[in-house]
């Protein structure tokens, strides 16, 4: 294992400590393991908080800030944060309008979620909360945990986050957070697998021209294992997957993302092979976005995120956003 | 008949907790077959914080024991398995109520209670590839002992014995909870760690009540 760490124990101190002296806009609850805002709860104003394990940066503590959560719980590397951590957080950014939570579709933070809400609930703090399922890859099904919660939570945090920046009410941006989520579905691919600090070697194998298609974002493997094709291949064979379970038309918001060890080049590459599929079947990419944004440690590969658009998502995606990890019109 | 002091339970804890240390990497190396390769790693860190947690705040009756048991595992584990293993021992917890000793009969109530808690939390049954294939057979096995009139020590043995039946059995079955389940048939073929973990525990049970 070659990493830029210290120890493997301490990656997670180490790193959020890093970003509270590289962001002064946000305060790092070092000690509960939480980042909000640095200003403190806007009055008034609908919390959002978002959270699950580390190692998918710049997911969630990046998109702390204007227009988009206000608090983020890190896990340990691919582990779920603790109840303890997502009550204080929670308990933190409420400015009595009530708090959102976005929760990622894994058994593990669900639990934890849920736990924390009831724990705040016994605070009077009022929660509502949002599970994100968009992979297509996994069967949603009552023989499996449901689908994972991947891309679209770039998506759900950003549209949602824009509401309650406008001081919608709790109801309104939970509604608009499911909207986002019942309109968004993902695909990833993985070219090599990942390695946990702590575990010191890779979570699976593949061989040189192997791919894993419908991995997810935790170094686990995927549905099936390939023969590594061109990307004009792989974009087809993820949106056609998306396709097929939710019929694209019209404007969408698209993402071609980078699990953390593919360069920007390559993003490039398969984002033409996508732009050519969508314009062929008709469909209008009125949005995009191609980088790093939710990531699975140096994983290579990538994952395609569609979200069909409406005017009112189209316009809360367009409003000013001010995090470490997204930003615009501000 | 047999009954377990405060003293015993808390050994039940530091026993575990050294099996869990002993055992992490295989922990791990199952996670890592068929979930995400965390565990040993998660459940080394919650059982060190359960011990650690019985070491500064000494408890007072066996209930007590197994509620910062509960506690502590549902604040530091992280993961899945921390709020199911934390929701089991705070389940056992409620079910002793603040009896100073426990017979066999009530040892087994509060295993039937903490696989209860764990099935409903999880939303897991049995077949489903998780823990529940070990602890179901388990207290089935425990209860069955006694029944027969068996001793608390031998009923403990039954139990992991019961365990490792079922953890062997998770061999076989697709994963239909969990991150495992992800794999769909890709999952058959691997031990479930999560049952793994249980045969852990309730190997450490019966270690420390074979001499009652």
């Amino acid at each position: 294992m070659k990493k830029l760490i210290n120890a493997p124990d301490d990656v997670l101190a180490d790193a959020l400590a890093g970003v509270a002296a590289a962001h002064p806009s946000l305060t790092v609850h070092l000690d509960e393991r939480f980042i909000t805002r640095a200003g403190g709860p806007t009055p008034g104003k609908v919390g959002l908080v978002s959270g699950g394990g580390s190692g998918h940066e710049p997911l969630h503590g990046g998109y702390v800030g204007y227009g988009m959560l206000d608090a983020a719980c890190p896990g340990e590397v691919f582990t779920s944060p603790v109840p303890d951590q997502i009550h204080a957080a929670t308990t933190a950014v409420d400015a009595g309008a009530g708090v959102l939570h976005i929760v990622k579709n894994y058994t593990g933070d669900v639990l934890n979620f849920q736990m924390a809400a009831e724990l705040a609930d016994d605070d009077g703090v009022r929660v509502e909360s949002v599970v994100v399922n968009d992979d297509v890859a996994v069967e949603d099904s009552t023989w499996t945990a449901g689908r994972r919660g991947t891309g679209a939570t770039v998506f759900v945090e950003k549209i949602a986050g824009a509401a309650a920046e406008r001081g919608a009410d709790l109801a309104t941006v939970a509604a608009l957070a499911r909207e986002v989520n019942e309109r968004s579905r993902s695909f990833g691919v993985a070219l090599t697998p990942c390695t946990l600090p702590a575990a010191g070697k890779p979570g699976f194998e593949l061989a040189d021209d192997e791919m894993e298609l419908g991995v997810g974002i935790h170094g686990e493997p995927g549905r099936s294992r390939a023969k590594l094709a061109p990307a004009k291949e792989i974009a087809t064979t993820a949106l056609e997957a998306i396709h097929a379970d939710m019929p694209l038309s019209g404007d969408v918001l698209v993402m071609v993302n980078g699990m953390g060890g593919t360069p920007l080049i390559e993003l490039y590459v398969v984002y033409k092979a996508v732009a050519e599929w969508l314009s062929g079947h008709g469909v209008t990419i009125a949005r995009n976005l191609v980088g790093n944004y939710i990531t699975s440690l140096e994983m290579a590969g990538c994952s395609i995120t569609v979200c069909r658009l409406t005017p009112e998502l189209t316009e809360l995606w367009d409003a000013p956003v001010e995090t470490p990890g997204l930003r615009w019109g501000r | 008949m047999s009954v377990l002091d405060t003293e015993t339970f808390h050994r039940w804890i530091v026993e575990t907790a050294r099996l869990v240390e002993a055992n992490a990497d295989r922990l791990t190396s199952l996670d890592a077959a068929i979930g995400d390769a965390d565990h040993g790693i998660n459940l080394r860190r919650g059982f060190q914080a359960a011990v650690t947690a019985l070491a500064e705040k000494p408890a007072a009756t066996p209930g007590a024991v197994l509620a910062t048991v509960g506690r502590a595992l549902i604040s530091k584990t992280g993961g899945a398995s921390g709020p199911l293993y934390g929701t089991g021992f705070r389940h056992a917890s409620k079910s002793l109520g603040e009896a100073a000793e426990v017979s066999e009969l009530q040892l087994g109530a509060a295993l039937a209670a903490a696989v209860a808690g764990i099935r409903q939390l999880g939303a897991a049954a049995e077949g489903d590839k998780t823990m529940v294939d070990a602890w179901t057979p388990a207290v089935a096995a425990y209860q069955s002992t006694v029944d027969g009139g068996g001793a608390l020590a031998e009923a403990t043995r039954a139990a992991a014995d019961a365990a490792e039946g079922g953890l062997r059995s998770t061999v076989e079955l697709q994963a239909r909870k969990g991150r495992a389940s992800y794999l769909g048939p890709r999952s058959v073929g691997h031990e479930d760690p999560g049952a793994a973990s249980t045969v852990l525990l309730l190997r450490a049970l019966a270690t420390v009540t074979a001499e009652t």
